[in-house]
């Protein structure tokens, strides 16, 4: 395998679920790629079909009655092809994920170390005493005080942050190639939650493995990610490195995004700009663009065209899905920035109207 | 009782909330107490917003639920438009809780889902016997529905047929029925999208601006809350370690937890990623059994001996702030532990 070779590579992944009111495109035609040790961050809203997404990579959707179309691409092997049991292999063992709530995902039946030692012995071929030993041992490098101790002890005797180190560790048990992680901060406080994440970048510089950061706070992103991509109604809007995506940002939902969020620097005085109305179903999704029910900057024809995905000039790596023009992008982004609101940077950069 | 124009709309002195641990089934003895709010003093000016900011398990929505008598203080006082309604009852605290509403975190669970809009809104009216005529309490819901950005076609829908963001805006409208002079929001955004979030905090600053409304904010984003708040009070379980003007303590934080929360948020700029985070060791201690004295000296960076002895208190600190500390930050440290003023 050469260096290049992603990790990872995702291709025009689709992921449909029948229901009784229609058929859900959760995930419609995605596409990225996870370089070896590096952090993909995927943004988006609750339904913008990032954790369907991530699931899929797992075969967890199968069961669910979902319909997959696309590849996966896991070391150039097609995770989608494979059989349940080839998978199996594969997951907890070369790719783990980390879930959003820490105790719903742990048994509260059995203790930690059992449950430790059961994801150690689901893929390596050593005695009960050599798996507790390995527990105890992931406990400490997740920063569980006293592991041999707490080892023995029930998930709810944990506190949340407690019990997502757990998780981690339990994750780490096979020294993945790559970590899915699907908000894995949100249940948690803030102090916890640097603490979390201080500990996945230290884990990641330590054991070189990939990491798929799902997330809608842009501040975890910010941190954490090497690149991003930010997910609208089941599709990739853009995708850039995380300096371009908070610099040079070319979607209008990520200006949305960024400018709905008030941050610590920012003006007090300054109101914040919500993207109006509310995500769309995925059953019934908008025709043409899918964000132009709520985008200020659309115009007739982009009801009717659909845009896809296509590389920004001069820009390698950045990506977006926008029928806008390159340069009145950029006219109205400048705007943005500078404060103005999206009906005063339209005016500004006059944008020419089709007619209707 | 009347406003004089200095007095504080709120006034909260010494307020204690324990609750009981018990163990037993059929005989019940007391074991210990859980205690969620121990000894906390603030006042609430009329027209400002006071944000409360803290970790899951600090009290601050213990204290809301104090001020609103939704529950019942253990010990101290609780003083509206300088009356004191710690213990009142019956007719006199229907009366004050004309003045007084909440918002409620989770627009989910906090609407009835047998009952239409218009009845949820037009529900305050009711218990308190106003705008008795159908076509008038219909009038007067439309209308605030319209005020809080709601269609008002929408009348009779029901709850489910609305997103959450449009729930919210249902509850800051049943909030805003009668007029209140106090408007306590317990995490009114934690529930919603970035999107729907900016809607919804847009709205309580313009409904604020508009009607003069006196604000408690509840949050545990900070952004959010140095968005929202003129005056912040930080709180550790069940006191407040810091309190002063949002500049003030967003720019010079001295307080060590204020220092660490604020070094904790994670910013949304990777231009200004930092390399020194300060991380605190360990989780919040059981607020059951709370360490003596200061109650952050097991997790403080700067915790000594006389800690974990004598208590301190909340004393100006000459930056604008209050602090409950012994050794409160200095601007090196501040500027250490990577806080924005410090950039």
């Amino acid at each position: 395998m050469s260096a290049q070779e992603p990790l990872l590579r995702v291709e025009d992944l689709r992921v449909e679920f029948s229901t009784e009111d229609g058929v859900v495109h959760a995930v419609d035609g995605i596409s990225y790629e996870v370089q070896r040790g590096r952090t993909l961050g995927i943004v988006g809203e609750s339904g913008s079909g990032k954790t369907v997404a991530s699931l899929t990579t797992l075969g967890l959707t199968r069961t669910q009655g979902a319909r997959v179309s696309g590849q996966i691409l896991f070391e150039g092997r097609d995770l989608v092809a494979l059989s349940d049991a080839e998978l199996r292999a594969i997951r907890g063992n070369d790719i783990a994920m980390v879930f959003q709530d820490p105790l719903s995902s742990l048994h509260p039946f059995f203790k930690v170390g059992v449950q430790l030692i059961e994801a150690v012995r689901a893929h390596q071929d050593v005695s009960k005493q050599l798996a507790r030993a390995r527990a105890i041992e992931l406990l400490r490098l997740v920063g569980i005080p006293d592991p041999s101790r707490r080892v023995d002890d029930y998930p709810h005797e944990f506190s949340g942050g407690m019990r997502q180190r757990a998780m981690i560790a339990m994750a780490l048990s096979n020294e993945p190639k790559l970590l899915i992680a699907d908000e894995p901060t949100t249940a948690l406080d803030v102090t916890v939650q640097a603490q979390i994440l201080a500990l996945l970048e230290r884990l990641q510089r330590e054991l070189g493995m990939a990491i798929v950061i799902i997330t809608h706070d842009l501040g975890v992103v910010a941190e954490m990610a090497d690149e991003i991509a930010v997910m609208y109604a089941g599709r990739i809007v853009e995708t850039a490195s995380t300096a371009t995506v908070f610099d040079a940002p070319e979607h209008p939902y990520t200006w949305g995004l960024l400018k709905s969020i008030p941050t610590l620097a920012g003006s007090r005085d300054e109101d914040l700009v919500p993207i109006p109305g509310t995500p769309p179903s995925l059953i019934r999704r908008p025709s043409g663009c899918h964000f132009h029910p709520r985008c200020p900057y659309s115009q007739p024809s982009h009801e009717r065209i659909d845009p896809q995905l296509a590389p920004v000039q001069g820009e390698p790596g950045h990506h977006v899905a926008c029928l806008l023009e390159a340069d009145v992008r950029r006219a109205l982004w400048a705007q943005l920035r500078a404060g103005r609101m999206p009906d005063e940077a339209l005016a500004a950069v006059g944008v020419p109207q089709e007619p209707a | 009782m009347s406003a004089a124009a200095g007095e504080p709309l709120v006034q909260v002195r010494g307020l204690v909330k324990h609750f009981p641990l018990t163990r037993g089934i059929v005989i019940q003895r007391k074991v210990g107490a859980v205690q969620a709010v121990d000894g906390v003093s603030f006042d609430v000016q009329r027209g400002e917003t006071l944000g409360l900011v803290g970790e899951t398990g600090c009290g601050k929505s213990t204290t809301a639920r104090l001020i609103m008598r939704l529950l019942d203080a253990t010990s101290g006082e609780i003083r509206f438009e300088g009356q004191d309604i710690t213990h009142l009852k019956g007719a006199q605290l229907k009366a004050v809780r004309r003045e007084m509403q909440m918002i409620f975190q989770d627009p989910y669970s906090s609407l009835n889902p047998r009952k239409t809009i218009g009845s949820i809104i037009g529900e305050p009216f009711a218990i308190h016997g106003l705008e008795q005529g159908k076509g008038e309490r219909r009038r007067a819901v439309q209308e605030l529905m319209e005020t809080v950005g709601l269609n008002p076609e929408h009348y009779n829908r029901y709850p489910h047929e609305f997103s959450g963001g449009q729930r919210q805006r249902i509850g800051v409208a049943r909030a805003l029925a009668l007029k209140p002079k106090l408007l306590i929001a317990d995490e009114p955004v934690s529930a919603l999208d970035v999107s729907i979030q900016a809607q919804v905090l847009n709205l309580l600053r313009d409904m604020q601006r508009r009607l003069g409304l006196t604000l408690v904010f509840i949050a545990h984003d900070l952004s959010v809350v140095r968005h929202m708040c003129d005056r912040v009070a930080v709180m550790y379980l069940g006191r407040i370690v810091e309190i002063g003007p949002g500049d003030a303590l967003y720019d010079f934080p001295r307080h060590p937890y204020t220092g660490a929360l604020l070094s904790a948020v994670p910013v949304a700029d990777p231009a200004a990623r930092r390399n020194e985070r300060q991380l605190l060791s360990g989780d919040v201690p059981s607020p059951a059994n709370p360490p003596q004295a200061c109650r952050f000296h097991t997790r403080c960076p700067k915790a000594q001996e006389r800690c974990s002895i004598d208590d301190p208190p909340l004393q100006d600190k000459g930056t604008g702030t209050r602090a409950a500390c012994h050794f409160p930050l200095s601007s090196e440290e501040v500027a250490e532990i990577g806080v924005r003023s410090a950039r």
